[in-house]
């Protein structure tokens, strides 16, 4: 069933910290690692040592932040490294989409997942979410997602601190949390309330269950004014050529003549 | 958006091919025996072609029959609930006006209202994903409606309706510009609440070295410089070119294939841009539709 079910008394996911993360891409490996060599069939990659074009479950964009600072003056750009996957919305617009019912979230931890024998392919719930989250896996033809490492979490035979999703267990600066959010007095709901946690695109009405942690303010170091050109060497600098080639190069030349 | 090839001629032809079937099922025109045939085998070749084109879309074929099942929930699957049940009642429909030489008029009116569902069901695929804002609008379902009907009607010999709804197509697709331009803007996503951080936000580094199954389906960005001139092009081939040759040309064989060829090929511009021009807001953690200040 692609309804949703009734909002879980129990909302499993992550929270993740910006203040911690280093961008080291660990939890990208060990994500794609567990998900590979587990159960599942794997991530695959149509070139693994040539360009980096394979599924991925969980990935880190960098970005630069310019801060905006009490008078109007911005301060000096920040990097912030931001891990992103499926977010297990409660009001997952990927899952009602779906015309298969291969997509779905769990009454009992709200966990939204991908039941690969009955996807087709289509590709219309990595369309309808916001995030980016959903990724078809272009030799098995079905559509891959975090699954917040399912088959770890739940898994008895595991000592207890083995229980946590790979890139949780894995990330070496202690960025990522992973505990009930809907449960008011758990760690990682006393840490979104502690550092104002935040959800992502609130605006799309998904309510995403992970939290995000905002960087803390770390200085007031202003940039210092740059007057003028920025290079005199810069109009050289110039890309020799950015026109495409072939058959679409004769169509943008062609509209270019119309 | 990617515009893919199969969804472009899929949503194309099977729009004017039910929207053909739309107007024999109201009895326009009124028709029997071998020439109620030939416009059915049209029809049908438009309609059934289009949805055959959308099955090599997909990357798991063998499940694809299992698309019946969500009903409650997904366009997708109520689009195939209606195109088959459109397809069967107008079969019904037809074997009686060929065969027998009857016209059960209320079987027809069913049928066309469940060609034009089906059509209204494969446009609410796009217009309900609140992540592409230039599609999540009621301009998309009328615009795909629009065009079925003036394609239908194009193709039925039916002049005067054909000239009416030409026009009113290239208004509605105008106004669906129009709209669409300022729809990301107003849908109050930026890089900002993507990444709820504090300041100006700028992408200083993707994920990976290469491209991905997201940024090849979702962060489509080509010939946004030719937009203006692809909008003229699909305006006159789907709609004034059309009306010209109808109106200079009268209801012959031979103009009025003149007229649906240029209409096709217009509607297939049109859907071209309305995929290529599409901004999915995940572009915003790829460095796409950045602000022009920022």
């Amino acid at each position: 069933m692609t309804a949703l079910p009734p909002e879980p008394k129990v909302k499993l996911g992550l929270v993740i910290d910006l203040d911690t993360c280093v961008g080291c891409h660990a939890c990208v490996i060990a994500c794609k690692g567990w998900n590979t060599q587990g159960t599942n069939a794997p991530l695959s990659d149509q070139d693994p040592y040539g360009d980096a074009s394979g599924t991925f479950l969980n990935r880190i964009h960098s970005f630069q932040v310019t801060p905006e600072r009490p008078g109007g003056a911005a301060g000096l750009p920040q990097t912030v490294h931001f891990p992103k996957s499926c977010l297990h919305c409660d009001d997952a617009p990927c899952v009602t989409v779906c015309p298969t019912g291969a997509s779905f979230k769990r009454a009992e931890d709200g966990i939204v997942l991908v039941n690969e024998n009955d996807c087709m392919g289509c590709g219309l719930c990595a369309w309808a979410c916001p995030y980016g989250a959903r990724e078809v896996d272009e030799a098995a033809g079905i559509m891959k997602k975090c699954t917040l490492c399912v088959d770890r979490i739940h898994d008895e035979t595991r000592p207890e601190e083995e229980r946590q999703p790979a890139c949780v267990r894995t990330c070496p600066a202690g960025a990522r949390h992973f505990g009930d959010v809907a449960d008011p007095d758990s760690a990682v709901s006393r840490l979104v309330a502690e550092r104002g946690g935040v959800d992502l695109m609130p605006e799309q009405g998904t309510r995403p269950v992970n939290k995000y942690l905002p960087p803390r303010v770390k200085d007031t170091l202003q940039g210092a004014d740059i007057a003028g050109e920025e290079d005199v060497l810069a109009p050289f600098l110039a890309p020799v050529t950015e026109e495409p080639g072939g058959f679409l190069g004769w169509l943008d030349r062609a509209l270019d003549r119309l | 958006m990617h515009p893919a090839p199969s969804v472009i001629l899929f949503s194309t032809l099977s729009g004017a091919g039910f929207g053909l079937l739309f107007f024999l099922g109201i009895g326009a025109p009124d028709v029997i025996g071998w020439v109620a045939f030939v416009f059915y085998v049209i029809a049908y070749m438009l309609a059934v072609g289009g949805l055959f084109s959308a099955f090599f879309h997909l990357k798991n074929k063998r499940n694809a029959w299992k698309a019946y099942r969500e009903w409650r929930t997904s366009w997708l699957s109520r689009e195939m609930w209606a195109a088959v049940a459109a397809l069967l009642v107008m079969a019904l429909y037809a074997a009686l006006q060929v065969f027998a030489g009857l016209r059960v008029a209320p079987v027809g009116w069913l049928g066309a209202a469940l060609s034009l569902l089906t059509v209204f069901t494969t446009s609410m695929i796009y217009a309900q994903l609140r992540a592409v804002p230039r599609w999540n609008q009621p301009a998309t379902p009328a615009t795909y409606i629009v065009a079925a009907l003036a394609g239908g009607a194009l193709l039925a010999g039916q002049v005067t309706p054909a000239l009416w709804l030409l026009a009113l197509l290239a208004a509605t697709v105008c106004f669906h510009w129009w709209s669409g331009d300022c729809r990301l803007a107003h849908s109050g996503t930026t890089a900002e609440t993507a990444t709820r951080l504090n300041g100006r936000v700028t992408l200083w580094e993707r994920p990976h070295t290469g491209d991905n199954y997201l940024t090849r389906e979702m962060v489509f960005r080509i010939a946004r410089k030719h937009v203006v001139k692809l909008r003229v092009i699909a305006l006159t081939l789907m709609s004034v070119l059309p009306i010209a040759v109808l109106l200079i040309g009268g209801p012959h064989h031979i103009p009025a294939a003149l007229a649906v060829l240029s209409h096709l090929i217009g509607v297939g511009v049109q859907r071209w841009l309305f995929f290529a021009e599409a901004e999915h807001v995940v572009g915003l953690y790829y460095g796409a539709h950045q602000r022009r200040d920022a």
